[in-house]
């Protein structure tokens, strides 16, 4: 709890005290559990205090007891609405301490499952900001695509939401023929239901005069502050991972960045509508190249690395080596190089690092996992600095805080 | 409020502006603080060197103002617990990216166990309140200078640290869990016949749970038809 | 492999099997007549509890997004008549605890729990809620079944959205059946010794 402080009131208060309020850990708008604790003049915000730990659950010293191939699992808890994209960026932080080459229709098909990944992530930002507003119905309306993009998860992975997509080197089995007719249809029908979300909110009167000037924070303050991803481009800074440092052959696609001025909810909500079109983009061209891939090439679903991605059974239990690899594979016998390797992708919620410190064993000797939403939750009371309760409570909602990546 | 869409798209446009290397850097850095820093390695393309607990605002300050080197924006701050390096045990590890040459840079300040202080970089990044603030939480860094040093992600009474290489991962205080059954402790005595005995003692109190099962042989007192109840 | 549920993503869909699947709700045993029907009390209101009751989310991670699928038009909850949730525990009957809860959260859940009036019910929600899940660390509660009593527990990491709802029929079974003597009983008062509630 914060300590007794005396707070000054500002000019012109009709109170004489400033009241507390506990967004408490269980609130309707507190999406995740984090705490803030409000001393309110009236409506206004005078300051600000948040507190988080609430749902720690000790991912950095969980990683240091498992296997490389282990902490897959693990990832897919930080930012649970977009999973996969966490998977792949574990995953290529592994394959960049090993020293793995991919082929590109392994890069080029977990760009589209990232990219899918983003879009599911977005949509909940922001029709979670729309409920957050008052306006429910577009979040019934995208559910239903978010619905379309877990079933093709399932064909790819078997799971909706923590999928544990993807191996070291590549995906598990090639995508099936189902998974690509649910991908087209997504590809079909989805522009139209953007569209109609969009036009729900972003010329509605009502949504503009909540989210306009609500939270605003200059391009330099979000910069020191560390934000990244959709907040710090809704500030003006045009930062994405997936083009200061590509990985995944992203240098491949023609995309663009959205980038805002304000960095008020509005701008947060633009930004990540116009994302989300960007992705398209980005997975029509991925999907285009991949249909465009002949001979051998296109089958291909992961690197060709023995040490360290299993074989297939049949190989295992008709061939020698196939066997042996299994082994060591498993009892961590492989090769692991020594060494620290920083890695980082371009989340949902911006830049997501992995920090790995390896000792040649088969555990990592550290992981530490760099959360962007942890980093730019520090600026929530700078935020709302002044601000009505409510447009406190919109804030919240258009970071996109999650708290699984949050607290770690 | 208008969106202004650039077209960022091709990265080697950025890559065609970087003059910055690591070379120059690393010859930047020994020209101002000569042999204070050392280690100078490229582990997988990332500079990394590190530097005497002293200096690390210094050399955080000198980075973020020269003109060419520009190390503006703090990625990460974290540490490593090395319990091996006497004297050296905790490793406060900064990496520092320069966003306009799209170069990283990392760096680390070593400190003993003993006396963990390091300067904090609160006063240059704010992004640094809170990655101080679970530095401390999981290794017990004590950051001189921060405004508000207390632990953010584990529960304020906790009275160990828990990240540190001597603390085990799993919660010492169970009493509902069987090391036996899962492959630790010692194994029971008796493992070729019968069922298997549990470490607890056939008087200890059971954690009230309302669906616990029972130990092997007693007999429940649950009604056997769940649905009338009482 | 073709799916046999009717959905409307199915690439290749079948017609629903309509005539052989659809159940109906049986009446309570009773005494039928011109005009009345006579029954035991606690079948009438667990009747009318169990179609209404309201839940409380208490969402906390990743069953939490499982969760607001199973809100959503798909799997809608609000079939079950559970179309209103509360967020405040003073008005709700079902405190359904969803996602790994924490150490530092588990007083959180205990007074959320002794802020609800009575009857109430306990569904903890996947694994993490149910026994710690895969989070054994020195941060985890191992279970809200540490704090708090619970009536049903789905499991799944995280539960697919038919799970919740067939452990919400679950507690729709319990709620029916209930006797309306049960909370004033010594067996449920002990039961909240245990766990130090008065």
């Amino acid at each position: 709890m914060s300590t007794e402080h005396h707070i000054k009131l500002p000019e012109g208060s009709i109170e004489k005290t400033t009241t507390t309020l506990n967004l408490g850990p269980t609130h309707p708008a507190t999406h995740g559990v984090f705490q803030n604790i409000v001393e309110l003049d009236g409506e206004r915000i005078v300051s600000a205090e948040q507190t988080v730990g609430y749902i720690h659950r000790a991912f950095e010293k969980i990683a240091e007891r498992r296997p490389l191939y282990q902490i897959t699992t693990l990832t897919d808890r930080l930012n649970y609405c977009s999973s996969p994209i966490n998977n792949m960026g574990w995953h290529m932080t592994v394959e960049k301490l090993l020293g793995l080459k991919l082929p590109k229709r392994v890069d080029y098909l977990r760009v589209i499952i990232m990219e899918l990944a983003r879009i599911s992530d977005h949509l909940i930002c922001n029709s979670v900001v729309g409920v957050d507003s008052g306006a429910f119905t577009g979040f019934l309306y995208v559910m239903q695509y978010r619905e379309l993009i877990y079933e093709i998860y399932e064909e790819i992975c078997g799971s909706r939401l923590t999928t544990n997509m993807g191996r070291i080197g590549g995906f598990e089995r090639n995508f099936s023929n189902a998974a690509w007719e649910k991908l087209e249809k997504f590809m079909a029908e989805y522009p139209a239901v953007l569209k109609e979300f969009e036009n729900l909110f972003t010329r509605n009167r009502i949504f503009m005069e909540r989210t306009i000037g609500a939270g605003p924070i200059s391009g330099d303050r979000a910069l020191n502050y560390g934000f990244t991803g959709p907040n710090l481009r809704a500030a003006g800074v045009d930062y994405d991972v997936r083009v200061h440092s590509p990985y995944s052959s992203y240098e491949d696609f023609d995309f663009e960045i959205p980038v805002g001025s304000t960095g008020d909810c509005y701008d947060r909500f633009l930004v990540r509508e116009g994302e989300m079109w960007q992705s398209m983009r980005i997975i029509e061209q991925a999907y285009r190249k991949i249909q465009d891939m002949k001979g051998a090439d296109a089958d291909v679903y992961h690197a060709d690395a023995p040490e360290y991605y299993l074989p297939k059974k049949e190989d295992v239990y008709t061939k020698m080596e196939a066997l042996i690899w299994h082994f060591k594979i498993v009892m961590g016998e492989t090769q692991i190089p020594p060494g620290e390797v920083y890695h980082s992708v371009e989340g949902g919620n911006g830049e997501l690092g992995f920090y790995l410190i390896s000792d040649g064993g088969r555990n990592p000797y550290r992981l530490h996992f760099r959360r962007p939403c942890f980093i730019y939750y520090q600026a929530y009371s700078e935020l709302t600095q002044g601000a009505m309760l409510s447009d406190a409570i919109i804030v919240m909602s258009s970071l996109n805080l999650i708290a699984g990546e949050m607290d770690a | 409020m208008a969106i202004a869409i650039k077209n960022y798209s091709r990265a080697t446009e950025y890559n065609n502006i970087m003059a910055l290397t690591n070379e120059t850097i690393k010859e930047r850095l020994i020209a101002k603080f000569a042999d204070q820093l050392s280690h100078f390695e490229e582990p997988y393309g990332l500079l990394t060197f590190e530097a005497p607990k002293e200096l690390n605002l210094k050399v955080l300050q000198f980075l973020f103002d020269d003109e060419e080197l520009r190390f503006r924006f703090l990625t990460d701050l974290t540490a490593v617990h090395y319990p091996g390096g006497v004297g050296r045990e905790l490793a406060v590890v900064y990496h520092l990216h320069n966003l306009v040459d799209n170069i990283r840079l990392r760096f680390k300040v070593f400190t003993s166990i003993g006396q963990p202080d390091v300067f904090t970089a609160t006063q240059l990044y704010s992004s640094a309140n809170w990655m101080e603030r679970e530095t401390y939480d999981f290794f017990g860094v004590n950051f001189v200078g921060h405004p508000n040093l207390k632990r953010i992600l584990n529960v304020d009474e906790m009275d160990y640290i828990p990240m540190r290489k001597e603390y085990p991962m799993e919660d010492q205080t169970r009493v509902d869990k069987d090391d036996a059954m899962f492959g630790r402790g010692d194994l029971p005595a008796a493992a070729s016949t019968g069922p298997v005995e549990t470490p607890r003692a056939a008087n200890e109190p059971r954690t009230p749970a309302s669906g616990t099962p029972g130990e092997p042989g007693q007999k429940q007192d649950w009604p056997s038809d769940t649905t009338k109840i009482s | 492999m073709v799916m046999a549920r009717p959905v409307r993503f199915n690439i290749h869909p079948i017609k629903a099997d309509m005539k052989n699947n659809i159940g109906l709700a049986d009446m309570p045993e009773g005494y039928p007549g011109e005009g009345f029907f006579a029954t035991s009390l606690s079948n009438v209101v667990g009747l009318a509890r169990k179609n209404s009751l309201w839940p409380m989310p208490f969402a906390t991670s990743c069953c939490g997004i499982e969760f607001m699928a199973t809100m959503a038009s798909h799997y809608d909850l609000a079939r079950f008549g559970a179309e209103r949730l509360g967020f405040s525990p003073r008005q709700c009957d079902l405190l359904m605890v969803i996602g790994t809860i924490a150490k530092k959260m588990g007083p959180i859940v205990k007074q959320v729990y002794l802020q609800m009036a009575e009857p109430r019910w306990v569904m903890a929600v996947g694994a993490c809620a149910s026994s710690g899940g895969i989070f054994d660390s020195y941060s985890v509660l191992q279970g809200i079944d540490q704090v708090v009593p619970v009536d049903v527990y789905v499991p799944g990491c995280p539960p697919r959205p038919e799970a919740i709802l067939d452990g919400f029929m679950r507690i729709q079974d319990l709620v029916g059946k209930e006797s309306i003597r049960r909370r004033n009983g010594d067996r449920y008062k002990e039961l909240l010794q245990s766990y130090g509630i008065q």
